[in-house]
């Protein structure tokens, strides 16, 4: 087992409030993998602070990803830097769900409402943009509305993320299904093009800046360069 | 006053800080979310132009010296709201409490106002608490902070039943602003910490208060803007967003600042500067040079006017907090800052 195979694997791991892979936020700290197949992760978030629920969801999907590698041993995820690093650490260790964190504080071990919440905002954020794409080179709303899953441009990673996106959340995805639906799976009217791409153009912003700020947060933190898509601080 | 170009603003500051986190005020076993809470803050400061930070030491605890420098001499402050955040689990004598805001309000009396706190988790000593302050201070606002830790708690919403009689207690007193806070921990914790519902049901309820979302609810800006265009006592404070935003992501400026001008509306929105995170005088500053580009990425955004600028600086929040603004401060063309009607407009944008 090599550290890049496992690096590789992280990368399917998303921060669920950004839409985006924990390795482009520069969110890993370290990977070591021993020659015996033991591998430890060491994650690192924007600020102590952040939300514990995400906190524990990137780490406990970490774990997941990196145990289903073949050779791979023993796997253990440090979060550091974090208020509750030492209540996830060890519930993440023992391969408890979140309540094994925080007995007492919540009911919902799989914390699946809450992913869910996020899988909808993201696959509108990623939606808009693939549209807005299609309405700049010309395309009609009642063209755009016609459009199928299979006639989404091809290697665009929106249309990969879309697709994965609406396979979590059980809508319909294959190449016949409508290219463009709301959060709830019905196909999005001509219509309503206008004023679905005006909130979601909303959200869209939203989670980019909310990953902007987090990007900073980090350089300034820990002194890192970190991959940004959009803009560097100055 | 800050005067540009012959227009001439008068600028209330309607989040402010003077707080002590220094190491003395840590309370023993709680170093490490002390420490922590000041370092977060300190990384925000390097999010402003590099020549505005300061080393670690100085933004633990900052002079009085440093803010009347920072804050009327050079920041362009005429009035300046300072909020109170207690975190008493963390900082033996509260890391900003009223009693410290208040020893600043003493010495100047015409330019500053305290805003209080309340914690419904403290039942009716923290009423009581709430009843002595109002008389003390003579409040008109306060700050309420979500996401506080309190006795094994991570935090509470503004829909639980004991906030409502908080809420009540302020209107008796007078009380008429709230401005909420959004922390990151909050019960039960599998829930969005950062989920506005509270607020938005508080404002419904309690249509006699104003209710200012401090940083636009950032992370969540698209339900706060969602849930501002639905309530007209619903105001956005620009703390964070300016400070923020404006010099380490200024395309993302442009568009927060679009989707609020254009959502919630320049009648709705609260200029904070968030000092000490911050200093004022570059906030101030950049913010009336700034003009929304005019380039197809922005087009569907409304353009600030001057008059844009003078509500959102300062007449928005002098009329919350019935501030006597002069004369030729005030918008020449007779307009009303703060209109809640405002919320109406954007539905027919």
């Amino acid at each position: 087992m090599t550290r890049e195979r496992v690096i590789d694997a992280l990368a399917e791991v998303y921060d669920p409030e950004l839409d985006e892979p924990i390795t482009r936020l520069g969110f890993v700290t370290s990977c070591e993998v021993s020659t015996d197949g033991d591998v430890e992760v060491v994650l690192r978030l924007p600020t102590p602070q952040c939300a514990p629920n995400f906190a524990f969801l990137m780490a406990a999907d970490a774990r997941k990803v990196v145990r289903r590698l073949p050779e791979v041993r023993d796997v253990t995820i440090k979060l550091e830097d974090h208020y509750t690093g030492d209540e996830i650490n060890a519930a993440i260790g023992r391969g408890d769900g979140f309540t094994g964190a925080f007995p007492g504080e919540t009911a919902d071990d799989d914390l699946d409402a809450l992913r869910e919440l996020f899988l909808r905002k993201a696959l509108i954020a990623r939606e808009s943009r693939l549209c807005e794409t299609l309405l700049n080179a010309g395309a009609a709303p009642e063209e755009v509305a016609a459009r199928r899953v299979e006639d989404l441009p091809d290697d665009v990673p929106d249309t990969r993320r879309c697709i994965e996106l609406r396979r979590q959340l059980g809508l319909a995805h294959d190449p016949a299904a409508p290219a463009f639906v709301l959060p709830d799976g019905q196909p999005l009217a001509p219509d309503d093009i206008k004023r679905w791409l005006r909130t979601a153009r909303l959200v869209r912003m939203s989670l980019e800046v909310n990953g902007g700020i987090c990007r900073s947060l980090l350089q300034i933190r820990h002194g890192v360069e970190i991959e940004d898509p959009e803009e560097v601080l100055r | 006053m800050y005067e540009k170009n012959g227009d001439k603003y008068f600028v209330v500051d309607a989040h402010q800080h003077f707080w002590d986190a220094s190491p003395d005020n840590w309370v023993k076993g709680q170093e490490q979310y002390a420490k922590g809470w000041i370092e977060c803050f300190h990384a925000y400061m390097g999010l402003g132009p590099p020549e505005t930070h300061w080393p670690l030491e100085k933004f633990m605890k900052y002079s009085e010296e440093d803010y009347v420098h920072d804050v009327f001499e050079e920041g362009h402050i005429d009035r300046g709201v300072l909020q109170s955040t207690y975190l008493k689990e963390w900082y033996t004598d509260g890391f900003n409490t009223a009693e410290r805001n208040a020893r600043m309000v003493e010495k100047f009396p015409d330019k500053l106002i305290v805003n209080g706190r309340f914690d419904p988790r403290e039942g009716e000593p923290g009423l009581k608490q709430l009843e002595e302050d109002a008389k003390r201070y003579n409040l008109k606002g306060v700050k309420v902070y979500t996401a506080e830790w309190y006795k094994g708690s991570r935090g509470w919403k503004l829909t639980d039943p004991e906030a409502q009689m908080f809420l009540d207690k302020c209107k008796e007193l007078g009380i008429k602003n709230i401005h909420a806070h959004k922390g990151p921990t909050i019960w039960p914790l599998d829930k969005d910490a950062f989920d506005m519902k509270d607020i938005d049901v508080a404002a419904t309820s309690n249509p006699e208060l104003n209710f200012i979302v401090e940083h636009v609810g950032l992370p969540r800006i698209e339900d706060f803007c969602f849930m501002a265009t639905q309530e007209p006592n619903v105001y956005a404070g620009l703390a964070v967003v300016i400070g923020g935003l404006m010099h380490a992501r200024p395309r993302f400026f442009n568009k927060v600042m679009g989707e609020l001008l254009f959502w919630v509306g320049e009648d709705k929105m609260l200029f904070g500067s968030d000092y000490g995170i911050w200093e004022p005088k570059w906030q101030v500053e950049g913010f009336i040079d700034w003009t929304m580009p005019d380039t197809e990425e922005y087009s569907d955004y409304p353009h600030p006017t001057t008059e844009t600028k003078k509500k959102i600086m300062g007449l928005n929040a002098a009329k919350l907090y019935d501030i006597e603004v002069p004369a030729e401060l005030q918008l020449q063309n007779g307009g009303t800052p703060a209109a809640k009607e405002d919320a109406q407009l954007v539905e027919s944008a």
